[in-house]
This record gives C-alpha cells, structure tokens and sequence, in this order.
C-alpha cells in the first residue's frame, strides 16, 4: 500500500435504537483489494452506504486521497470522486437496456452520439470483465436473468467516462454468478488492482476473499473486531475471528429427542427451487433449522410450506416474519389488533368480534410475551422493534396453528429479548408445536433438534442437533463455492 | 424475447384489425376523403394520449388532462383570439402550473390521483369562468392549419405519425429520456446516481401541460369555437390509448409510438362502431369491450418482472 | 368538554364536519338565520346518495393503492333502469325490482373483479371498461320512456319527519351496519389489514382475493341501492344520473379522512364531506358566486385537504 486512496474515520451510526455502526475506522490503499467479512448484520452493508454516499454517518469523518472531506459527504460527493458501487440488491432500471443503465450512471453521456458511446462502452468492459457474456448492450435488463443483470450492474461500476476511478466496491458481487464468471470477475479485480484501482469486496464466500484479496477487515455488531494482510488468515482463523463463541444451552435429552422423532410427521416437502434436492421432513413437536447463506432457498421453501403447494402439512399454520416493516407488521393498528388478527375466528360470536375477547386475548399474550407496553392499544410503531417482533411471535402463538413458520425472525433484535423468545419456542414445541426456524445467527441453531442446510436452492445437508457446529454448517454452505 | 417482439406489435396489430375491419364493412372509407373524415380527431386525441404518456412514465397518473385540454380550448378562443400576446402568456402559465403540480406531488408524495382529480374541478372552473357558454373563435392560422389538404396521405395521419416520432425520438432515444424512463422504472437507483427526481417529475409534467395545449389548440381548430366540456372524455381516452398502445402504470414502461396507434385504434374503433350499424346504444358499450378485448390479449404477454 | 376536544381532534374525520359546520354557520349568517333548517334537510336530502356511494368506494380504496372503482356511475344507472322496468309503476313487484336491480349490480361487481383478477387489468381500466358495458346495457335495456317509481318507493324516498328524510334514516341506518362490520367482522379486519400490507395479510392467514371480490361486490351493490333510492326521489331512472357521482364518490372518500394510500377507513367521514360538499356549493350559491367559482372551491379544497392529510405514509 503506497497512497491512501480513501480513509474512514471513527464513523458511527444509528437506525432508530440499533446501532449499526459503532466507531469504524477503515483505510483502503490505491492498487489494493481490501475484503471485508462478518455474519449478517454486522454492518458491512451500512458501511458500504455510508462511502457511497447514499447514507450520511451520524458521526465521523471521511478523507479521500489523503485530504479530509469538508461538508455534506453525498451521492454526487464520492461519484465526482470516482467512487462506485454495486449494491447487493440491484440498482438497474429494469425498463432500460443495458447500455441505458450506462448512461444513468454517467452524467458526460450525452448529445449527439451517445447511445453508440455507452453502447461501446457497455460491450468493451463487458467483453473486459465476462468474456463470451452472451449479453447485448441493447438487451432490456428485464429480459435478462438475474445473473446476467448482475454482470451487467458490475461491468457498469467498471466504465470510465470523464471521472477516474478511485475505489469499486462490490457487495456480494458474486451472489448470483455461476462459477465460471465469478471466476471471471476475481480475476478481473486482480488485474484492475494492479493498474491502481482500489476495490473493497465483500463476501460470504471466503475462498472468495482469501484467494483475491490484500487485506481483510473482520466486522462484528458494527465495529471492525480484526484486521490482517489476507495471507496471515486461514478459513479457520478468518471464521474464528467472525464467529461467537458459542456455549451450549442445552443439554441434549436424548429420550426426548428419540420420542420427537418418533411423533408422526408434521410436515414433508421438497424445495421447488431446485430439481436435485432432499426432502424436508418435520415430526410433531421438533424445531428444524433451515441454515445457510441467506437468500439460498430457505425463505421460499417457507412460503413453500405456508402455501401448501407440493407439501404433506397436517396442521394449521402460522407464519413469523423476520422483514417486520414488508411482511409482518400492520403500521395502522395498535398493538392489539397486531396480535389478534390471526386469531379472529377464534373469537367470533354470532359473526361478530367479540371486543372482551379480543382485548382478553391481547392481554394475555402481552403477559405471556411480555411485551413492554403500557397500554395494547397503543399504536404498534410505539413498540421497539424487539417488542415489535414479540408482537409477531404472541400472533402466531395465540393461534390455533399447530406449525409455526419463521423466516429469521430474530434479525436487529436485542438480545434479552432473544433469550426471552427462545424460552417461548423451546416450551411451545415440548407443548407439540412444530417449528421450522429459517436463522443466518448460528447460536439459534443450538436450539434445533435438526437443522437442512440449504444451498442454490436445494438441501445440501441435514445436520442433527449434535452435528450443528459452526464448521459444519459452513463446511455444507461453502462445499462448491464459486472459485475455493 | 418472441413474447416481448409479439407486445410490441400488438398495438399495431389492433390497429391494423380495426382498420381492416372497417375497410370491409364500409369499402368507401379507403379513400383519402374517407381517412381524413374518419381521423379528424385523432390528432387531438393523439397529443392528450401523449401528455398522459408523461405523466404514466413517472408512475403518476393524470385525471385532469380532459378539463385541462377544455381549459386550453377556452384560452384560446378568446384570449389568444383577441390578443394573441396575453393569450400565449396564459398557456405558458398553465404550463408552468402543471410542473408545479408535478413538484408539489413529488415533495409532498402525494397520490396523483386525487391531486389530479381536484385539479380537473379548477381547469373546468377557469375555463366556465373564462367561457360561461360554449362560443368564442379560433384563431385563423389555427383552423388552417388543421384543414390542412396534404397530397396523398390525410393530414390527420401525417401529424399523427410525426407527432409519435418526434416524441418517440425524444423519450426513447435522447439521454434526457433515459432519465426520465428510469425515474418510473427504479426510482431509488436514479436518486442513488445522483439524479434529482424533483426535477424530473417537474420536468415530465411541464412536457405533459405542453402536449396538453398542443391538444387544446388542435381540437379548437377543429371545432372553430371553444366549450369547457368538450374534452372531457379526454381523460378517460388518454389513458386508455397509452395502455392500448403497449405502456404500463407502473414502471417506466411507455410507448409513444404506441400511444399514438393506441389512439388511432381508439378514434377509429368509434367510426368502425357506426359503421357496423351497431345500434347507438351499444356504441359506448362495444368501446368497453374492445378495451376489454385487447388488454385481455395483453395479460398473457406480460412478462413478470423477476426481480419484484 | 376540553377532554372531549383532545380525544376528537385527532380522529380523521372531524375536519371535514368541522369545515361543514363553518360552511353552514357562514351561509345562515349571510341570509340572516333565514332557512338555516331548510338548508340542512336539503344538505341531508342530497348528500344521502353520495353517502351511499361513498360507502363503497371507500371500502374499495381501502383495499390499497390503485383499487378505485369507477363504475359506480353507470351501476347506478342500470340498477336504476332495471328497478324501474322491473316494478313498472306497480307497487306488487317493488320487492322484485329491488332483488332484480341489486343482482345486476352483484354481476357488475364480480364481473369488475373477474377483469382484475383473471385478465389482470388494473383495476382503474377495468372497472371503467366494465363501466361502458354497463352503461350500454342500462342505455339498451332503459330505452323509451320513463317510468315512474311505484308510491311506497317514491314516498320513501322522499318522506320527511321533522323535517329529516326517511333515506337519511335509512343511510344512518346502513353507515352504522357497515361501521360495525369494518371493525367487528372478520371481513371488515380483512380488508383493513390487505390495505396496509397485502403481503402481511396473505402471511397473516388471510384470504386476499376473497377478501377483494367481496369488496368489489359490495361497491356495485351499495351503487345499486343508490340507484334504487335515487330513482324514487327524481321520479324515475335517467340515463345520466349516475354522472356527478363518479368524482363526488372519490370526492367524499377522501375528505372524509379514508386513507388513500389504503388501510384506514373512515364512515363519519363520508358523511361530513358530503354534506360540506353539498352546504359549500350551497354557500357558494347564496353568496351568488358563478359556477365557475364554485368549481374552483371545490377543486382547490380537494388539494388542500390531500396537501395537509396526505404525504404522512411513505410509500414503499
């Protein structure tokens, strides 16, 4: 590392009562490819926001080549210094073509000609990049697949228009390429970096970053926790440095277990999101994790179940959202009519809601959760968003259904009230309740009587409670990963 | 890649039923005289479905536009009529009113629906109070320009199709376009690249109150004398030319091009109804039932966006 | 009395009663206190049939964002028609006209939802589709000449009792019903909880299309009952009777408080912008203002209670 190309200074910030950020300082060198891992939530994403300008630090200071940045630090601010990014969702109007999408990016495109100038210069970093894409540069984006549309955000982040390129950071730039153009891509930064770009990648996918990185930068609950030239870490150190370590909470009862998986089955189905896969099998009263990499498979094989399409269910469901804000909260209601909204029927007495019931109901499951309010009839939004989640929990459970369905429920939330939670579900499923528990947060696969790991999709392994270890479960994502 | 090809000439292919079918009921439409009789209209209608089209690119939609087109009408019958220079003021100002509306709509997030739905109730209000029954005159250069004789081909098509190119061109293939397409299709990522998507909802009404004047002023010419009312159903017939000539609601995804076939089909379909002696009671009927007909062949060919 | 004050100030609805109640106090004291009753029964009289269809459309906009129903118009006109034709001034065959003309309009409600849902055409273009259809089948069926009411409809729909007509009796009636089932059924939670968030509803256990059919049904229905009443008051069906209702209904939902974004109903709020719309127009009118005035008011009172209501939700 000669220069510094960019250099983050004690930045903080908050998201409400969550702090993602707590104090990161960070430095990256021009001509260097710095890695950045961690588990979900750690704060990586929000960093990589905060550099890009899409969101503002609460606290610190940014310098770019050295020189200390005055004023509002914004979109406008770091793309003038050639800063670029690609963001894990998609930034890429599905309505353009792909050299539209150039344009949009680069204000200097335009008058006469510059539709074949971006169409060039989409094609060249593309045929740079992806050799053999496949990909026209007069393509819609919407009639690309999501790979394809992946390689065409990145080779945009690539192109070079009037501002020289200073930093390209890539948050799990790889997510959707198959191995082959992955390999494409880490190639492609090794030579970009060589010409004195500065690239800081991001990945779950640690042979990724091992085998394509100067440097990695370990974040854990939004604070950088470990910092080493790539060749001093392993994938034992580099996991040991991200993980927790984890004590058992339970002491396994191996009666109980046996009678459990001897309870009739509760739930069989086969994940539609891949042609060669396992079965999912759930027995009365069991807790079966779903583990591995987000955005594998696991949500869907949950909407799977909740829709009953291709799965033997035997009993009512009830689903947990993990998304609060898109799936699970209703922002008008109190906290109340949060809670008793899948349990109505219950309380109906000539077709009418009983109001008693209703406010009963409510009553009791702010006792049984204990959900910190001072009165249900609140509005819901005056919930944090641990008892937010508790609200979603007391729904489910104040229900007749028999399976309880949760998509990473736990995520940004504190952790008293994890432990409060976890509680809950361990007596609910001694009481016969089954659940299926979608978690990234490895200590809550401990609670597990078994867990699937799932990967593109499919069932790359079933692991029993005894099996669930932190190496294992990484062991069954990563075992192809793209470019290890 | 067949599916998208097959929506995109859909608006033609409707196009060219509706004509044909009138060709064969009435044989002596396909005349110069014919055409032109039968497209008067399409050239006002035309540039109503364009000024929607603005409007639907940035997810907005525009129920004021029938009034507002009545309004221009009223301006220009007597305003403009009796002095020309305080008349293209007024018509400027209308402009600018509507890219204030499209400001006002953005910074406040707004619903167009209903802002747009109030509005209709003050262009209508302006115009009964400017016009309080239906008179005033066109301005001469105005009706000559509309019972313009070109060889050849009828004036209506001409404009009609030099409308959609000029418009095509501009929003489909200048870098301003580009932005403004994309304002409808991901509005975060243009506001992540640093575009202001204040200015280019302001920018995409002020285009949409220009088109409207365009209208007004074409459907003046036309009629020779101005009435608030008489572009009413406007609203209605813009909206559904952009969705028949192959634009959606939500999303950026327009056509000018089409939206000008669109309401070509739309004015046409009305002369083919009565050519067909349908009874005159089942005229406006028919109207709904082609609508119902070609949008219901479009549900098959909707590509659903994967990532959404 | 300060209590009460606080409590309802922050209840959606109690702006638009305010605003009538202004418009009222400044129209008496412009004629001097003369025929401040009469004004209020003819406020009462009239805005009834914008209650009924504000009713519905409210349910509609509820369901969330782009569910508008814009048949509502030409329902009420065909209902109207069929009734008409159907009792042909025979007071016997009243119950008959009322079941036939609710089930043409049960058919233009599921034939909206069928357009929405199977050929998924936004439901703004296909209720207005539908709406010409109906229109047509009203214009086809309705031809010749105009039949009166039958005398207990007639009398019904125009009856007065202390100077409040028995339809506003009726339309209290039927607000407090549909008042009760949006908070006591599961149907009205329903739609509620769709409105605010489809996908939470669907997660949540809750039937969404159902839930969308009924509401749909219901809107065509409650312009049926309008279209009945209305043709009993005016003394027959007429083709454009349905006209003015097609903005008065989006008109009322919205300064009545009902969220547009969806997810928030609001009954008292119907009938607050009723009848301000109706007593404004009356204020308008007695301070000799033009009709082109009156528009603008109208119009610029829409906006401002959108600027100030409007923009508190986020749109995801």
């Amino acid at each position: 590392m000669n220069q510094t190309a960019i250099k983050l200074d004690g930045v903080e910030r908050n998201f409400g009562a969550v702090r993602a950020l707590a104090g990161v300082s960070l430095e990256v060198g021009s001509g260097e490819c710095l890695g950045l891992v961690g588990h979900n939530g750690a704060g990586k994403s929000t960093l990589m926001h905060i550099l890009a300008g899409t969101l503002s630090p609460d606290k610190g200071e940014i310098s770019v080549g050295g020189a200390r940045h005055e004023g509002q630090w914004s979109v406008n601010v770091a793309r003038t210094n050639g800063i670029r990014c690609v963001f894990q969702e998609l930034s890429l109007c599905p309505n353009l073509t792909v050299a539209e999408n150039v344009r949009v990016v680069h204000g200097s495109l335009k008058g006469f000609g510059w539709k074949k100038r971006s169409r060039d210069l989409a094609l060249a970093k593309l045929d740079e990049i992806f050799p053999g894409h496949g990909i026209g540069p007069t393509d819609a984006i919407s009639d690309l697949p999501i790979g394809k549309r992946q390689m065409a955000e990145i080779a945009r982040a690539f192109t070079l228009t009037d501002i020289p390129l200073r930093l390209v950071i890539l948050d799990e730039p790889t997510s959707s390429l198959d191995a082959v153009t992955a390999q494409q891509l880490l190639t492609f930064i090794r030579s970009q970096v060589a010409k004195g770009t500065s690239v800081i990648l991001i990945s779950h996918l640690l042979g990724d970053i091992l085998g394509t990185c100067d440097r990695i930068v370990v974040m854990k609950d939004g604070k950088a926790v470990a910092e080493r030239p790539a060749k001093k870490f392993d994938r034992h150190s580099l996991v040991a440095a991200m993980g927790t370590v984890v004590s058992r909470h339970k002491s396994t009862d191996t009666k109980l277990e046996q009678a459990k998986s001897q309870a009739p089955v509760a739930i069989r189905a086969r994940p539609k999101t891949a042609s060669d896969t396992d079965e999912l099998i759930a027995h009365k009263g069991e807790i079966i994790g779903l583990a591995g990499l987000s955005g594998h498979g696991q949500t869907r094989m949950l909407l799977q179940v909740f829709s009953r399409s291709d799965a033997e269910i035997t009993e009512p469901l009830a689903f947990i959202a993990g998304d609060r804000q898109s799936d699970g909260i209703f922002n008008l209601w109190s906290i109340a009519s949060n809670v008793t909204i899948r349990s109505l029927r219950s309380l109906l007495k000539r077709g009418l809601i009983v109001g008693d019931a209703e406010s009963g109901l409510a009553a009791e499951w702010k006792d049984r959760m204990g959900i910190r309010t001072p009165d249900m009839n609140n509005n819901i939004l005056t919930l944090s968003g641990g008892n937010q989640q508790k609200t979603l929990f007391a729904r489910a459970l104040a229900s007749e259904a028999g399976i309880i369905l949760m998509d990473d429920p736990m995520r940004g939330v504190d952790i008293g009230t994890k432990l409060e939670v976890y509680e809950m579900i361990a007596r609910e499923a001694r009481n016969g309740r089954t659940f299926i528990w979608y978690t990234t947060e490895m200590e809550e696969l401990q609670y597990c009587d078994r867990a699937y790991v799932f990967r593109n999709g499919a069932i790359s392994a079933s692991l029993d409670h005894d099996d669930l270890t932190e190496e294992k479960i990484l062991q069954a994502s990563f075992a192809e990963s793209s470019a290890a | 890649m067949n599916r998208s090809l097959l929506r995109s000439l859909l608006p033609i292919i409707s196009l060219a039923v509706v004509l044909g079918a009138t060709f064969y009921v009435q044989p002596r439409t396909m005349s110069y005289f014919g055409l032109n009789l039968m497209l008067q209209y399409a050239v006002p209608i035309a540039l109503a479905t364009i000024a929607q089209m603005f409007i639907i690119t940035v997810n907005d939609l525009d129920l004021s536009i029938g009034p507002f087109v009545g309004l221009v009408g009223c301006i220009s019958a007597t305003l403009l009529y009796s002095n020309p220079l305080l008349g293209t003021l007024a018509l400027l100002l209308c402009i600018a009113a509507y890219a204030a509306v499209g400001a006002l709509i953005h910074s406040r997030n707004l619903p167009s629906i209903v802002v747009t739905l109030g509005l209709s109730f003050v262009w209508l209000g302006i115009a009964v109070l400017i016009l309080p029954s239906p008179g005033g005159k066109a301005p001469e250069w105005l009706k000559s320009i509309m019972a313009l004789q070109t060889p050849f081909i009828p004036f209506p098509i001409i404009a009609a199709v030099v409308i959609g190119l000029v418009v095509q061109l501009a929003l489909m293939h200048s870098s301003f376009g580009v932005i403004a397409r994309g304002a409808g299709g991901n509005p975060r990522a243009m506001a992540r690249a640093g575009w202001s998507m204040l200015k280019t909802k302001a920018a995409m009404y002020a285009l949409a109150g220009f088109f409207g004047v365009l209208s007004g002023l074409s459907l003046l010419g036309l009629t020779t004398s101005a009435d608030a009312h008489v572009a009413d159903r406007y609203t209605l017939y813009s909206i559904a030319g952009v969705i028949l000539g192959g634009g959606e609601f939500i999303g950026g995804r327009v056509s000018p091009m089409g939206a000008v076939i669109g309401a070509l089909t739309l004015a046409l379909a009305g002369s083919f109804l009565i050519f067909l002696r349908i009874s005159p009671d089942w005229q406006i009927g028919a109207q709904g039932a082609i609508l119902i007909l070609v949008l219901a062949l479009k549900a098959p060919l909707t590509t659903r966006d994967a990532s959404k | 009395m300060i209590n009460i004050w606080n409590r309802l100030r922050h209840e959606p609805w109690i702006w638009s009663f305010l605003a009538a109640i202004g418009v009222w106090l400044a129209t008496i004291t412009y004629t001097g206190g003369q025929g401040a009753g009469e004004i209020l029964t003819a406020a009462l009289s009239f805005a009834t049939f914008s209650i009924i269809v504000g009713l519905g459309q409210m349910m509609v906009i509820t369901t969330g964002p782009g569910n508008v129903d814009l048949s509502i118009p030409a329902t009420i006109t065909l209902a109207g028609v069929v009734a008409m034709k159907v009792m042909d001034t025979d007071s016997a065959r009243l119950l008959l006209g009322i079941g036939a003309a609710l089930g043409v309009s049960f058919l233009v409600g599921a034939f909206n939802y069928g357009l929405i849902r199977l050929l998924r055409i936004p439901p703004i273009i296909a209720t207005l589709s539908s709406s010409f259809l109906v229109l047509s089948t009203a214009i086809s069926y309705g031809r010749g000449i105009r039949i009166k009411p039958p005398l207990p409809l007639d009398s019904f729909a125009t009856a007065r009792f202390l100077g409040i007509p028995l339809a506003a009796v009726f339309v209290v009636v039927l607000s407090i019903v549909l008042a009760i089932v949006i908070k006591r059924t599961l149907y009205g939670r329903a739609v509620v909880a769709i409105g605010q968030n489809p996908r939470a509803a669907w997660l949540a256990g809750i039937n969404v299309n159902q839930t969308r059919f009924m509401t749909y049904v219901l809107s065509a229905l409650l312009a049926g009952v309008c279209g009945i009443l209305l043709s009993g008051f005016s003394g027959g069906a007429a083709l454009n009777m349905g006209e003015e209702f097609l903005l008065a209904s989006i008109a009322v939902v919205v300064i009545g408080g009902t969220s547009v974004a969806g997810g928030r109903a609001s009954v008292p709020g119907i009938w607050g912008a009723a009848l301000f719309m109706y007593l404004l127009v009356t204020m308008l009118n007695t301070f000799g203002a033009s009709a082109g005035v009156r528009l603008i008011m109208t119009g610029v009172i829409i906006i401002t209670v959108i600027v100030i209501a409007g923009g508190e939700r986020e749109q995801r």
